[in-house]
């Protein structure tokens, strides 16, 4: 039986782990998403599950950890915010080299360097662009609530074991520290080691006499035999592109306005719809879920169909905004907006954007 | 119906436990809810704010500057969060420490003398829970049955004994709210 319960997002994510059947958590404690290393060494799985949690003695470990962990076949998450995210980005390269399937979250606040402890959006690149060195690309699965933070947990976790695959849920301060109903899902019981093994014929479970090998690594000095490697992860990230995009449309039916984005800007954006209709202003809202796949295909679609224009509305100084315009393939106007640098936009700003900027300008 | 509402006032005078007691009153009955704090540095020692959204649809942006209610407990409160009243919205303070009383003519205004008449009760800590009971009085938002299974959600459980003293504090509240100023 599903249970009711009023948590912050960071909580929610924690919660999930444990009901996802997580292995393992290891982590590092950062403002603003400690609550997940708190709420996971409170609530003490490791009693109940077995479920493994160790705060690391870093970032790099903890990530280091997760790329051990993976190789075992096990379910294995770890989170952090913005900076300590870039530490671990070494790691994200490597086990998308490895092929190992990993969850992890970021909380992100503002940056660059140490940046603010408040909520932003500014790591949109980081995420889809790569991050960590080589032609890889990760999920980035982008919650814009509390009952989103517990259930991409579970998503994401299918995800990465589909694809073998880094899955990230890109979330901020705001969804992080923010209190929402959630509706939690009911446990799923952690695999068996002999389920592993049945299961996963990739992991490194201990060699029995007569079988082959598994070796866990992301380096050949062979360029032939890496550039074959990398085809075969093209295709992958192609088959994902294909059949994996997730986004909402809010209000677009009529619209002739479009704000586009994720996560809390998705939230502000929304009460900037209602406020725009309450003007007479048709505008919806274009909601990523995923931001790697990008909706390009969904977003070009719509371009014909009577839309005067695209704001682009991220708290950063413009990321998402570029995906946006190479999606529309310059069909339909295309801006941004959005406060940074810890600044979290009102929604009476955002309609005062799309007045200036995209119906005025 | 959907009630937009910021709390704010001092770290430490149960601004955010309000908010959450609240919250998990919408949740028992069957409402969407959204608590957003300021979660900053000012936290620390300084003031302390969180806006709560009760409704009935699907909550869009947690956060706000335009509010149908406001509770304010201090003077920089006061001073930031007065002018982010709705026209025609309320305003519910603690004259404790104003100096500076709101001056809107456009506005519904309110005082709970929290502090006084938590001290009085012998317990400075129910403090957030009398000026609930005024905020219930003037917007009943949830029901009042709603709040003690709220109540008994949000506290953990050995202090579930308390649960009637908070009632208590919240009946008080109802019975003291003073109208200062209300429109036609």
């Amino acid at each position: 039986m599903s249970e009711l319960k009023l948590m912050k997002g960071n909580e929610a994510l924690a919660e999930a782990a444990i009901r996802a059947g997580a292995d393992a958590y290891f982590g590092y404690p950062i403002t603003p998403q400690s609550e997940v290393i708190e709420y996971l060494m409170a609530e003490k799985p490791f009693d109940r599950t077995g479920m493994v949690v160790l705060q690391a003695e870093s970032e790099i470990a903890a990530i280091n950890m997760v790329y051990g962990a993976a190789g075992a076949g096990k379910k294995v998450m770890t989170s952090s915010s913005s900076p300590g995210i870039s530490l671990k980005q070494e790691g994200i390269s490597y086990i998308s080299g490895a092929e190992l399937p990993c969850l992890y979250a970021n909380v992100v606040r503002g940056g660059p360097g140490l940046g603010t402890i408040q909520p932003s959006q500014a790591d949109y690149f980081q995420s889809t662009k790569g991050g960590g060195h080589g032609d890889y690309h990760q999920i980035v699965l982008a919650p814009a609530s509390v009952q989103e933070m517990a259930d991409f947990v579970k998503d994401g976790f299918d995800l990465a074991f589909k694809y073998r695959i880094p899955v990230l849920i890109l979330s901020d301060g705001v969804i992080g520290q923010m209190m929402e109903k959630v509706d939690l899902f009911d446990p799923i019981p952690r695999l068996t080691n002999d389920e592993i093994i049945e299961r996963y014929p990739w992991a490194t479970t201990g060699k029995k006499s007569g079988t082959e090998r598994r070796i866990i690594t992301s380096l050949d000095l062979d360029s032939h035999k890496m550039e074959k490697h990398n085809q075969k992860l093209q295709a992958k990230y192609k088959e994902i592109t294909e059949k994996e995009v997730r986004y909402e449309l809010i209000d677009c039916d009529d619209a002739e306005y479009i704000f586009v984005a994720y996560g809390s800007s998705a939230r502000i954006a929304q009460k900037a719809v209602k406020l725009a209709r309450a003007k007479g202003i048709k505008a919806g809202l274009f909601r990523l879920i995923t931001l790697f796949p990008f909706p390009s295909v969904k977003m070009f679609e719509m371009c014909g169909k009577g839309i005067k224009g695209f704001l682009a509305v991220e708290m950063s100084a413009g990321q998402m905004v570029e995906d946006v315009r190479l999606a529309v393939k310059g069909c339909s106007k295309v801006e941004h907006f959005g406060r940074f640098g810890g600044v979290v936009h009102t929604p009476e700003e955002v309609l005062e954007a799309l007045e200036q900027k995209i119906i005025g300008g | 119906m959907t009630e937009e509402l910021i709390i704010a006032g001092f770290g430490g005078q149960g601004v955010l436990s309000m908010g959450k007691i609240l919250a998990y009153s919408g949740i028992m009955q069957d409402q969407e809810v959204s608590w957003m704090p300021s979660y900053g540095p000012e936290m620390r020692g300084g003031t302390a704010n969180v806006t709560v959204i009760v409704s009935d649809e699907r909550i869009s942006s947690p956060i706000l500057t335009i509010f149908d209610s406001a509770i304010i407990l201090n003077q920089q409160s006061m001073d930031k969060f007065e002018s982010g009243v709705r026209p025609g919205g309320i305003l519910l303070y603690d004259p404790n420490g104003i100096t500076r009383h709101p001056e809107r003519k456009d506005i519904n205004i309110y005082q709970i003398e929290g502090a006084r008449l938590a001290a009085e009760m012998g317990n400075t800590k129910i403090f957030n829970m009398v000026v609930l009971g005024a905020y219930l009085k003037i917007k009943p938002v949830v029901k009042m049955e709603n709040v003690i299974r709220g109540l008994k959600k949000s506290l953990p459980e050995r202090y579930h004994k308390l649960i009637p003293l908070n009632e208590d504090a919240i009946n008080m509240g109802l019975k003291n709210v003073i109208a200062v100023q209300e429109l036609q």
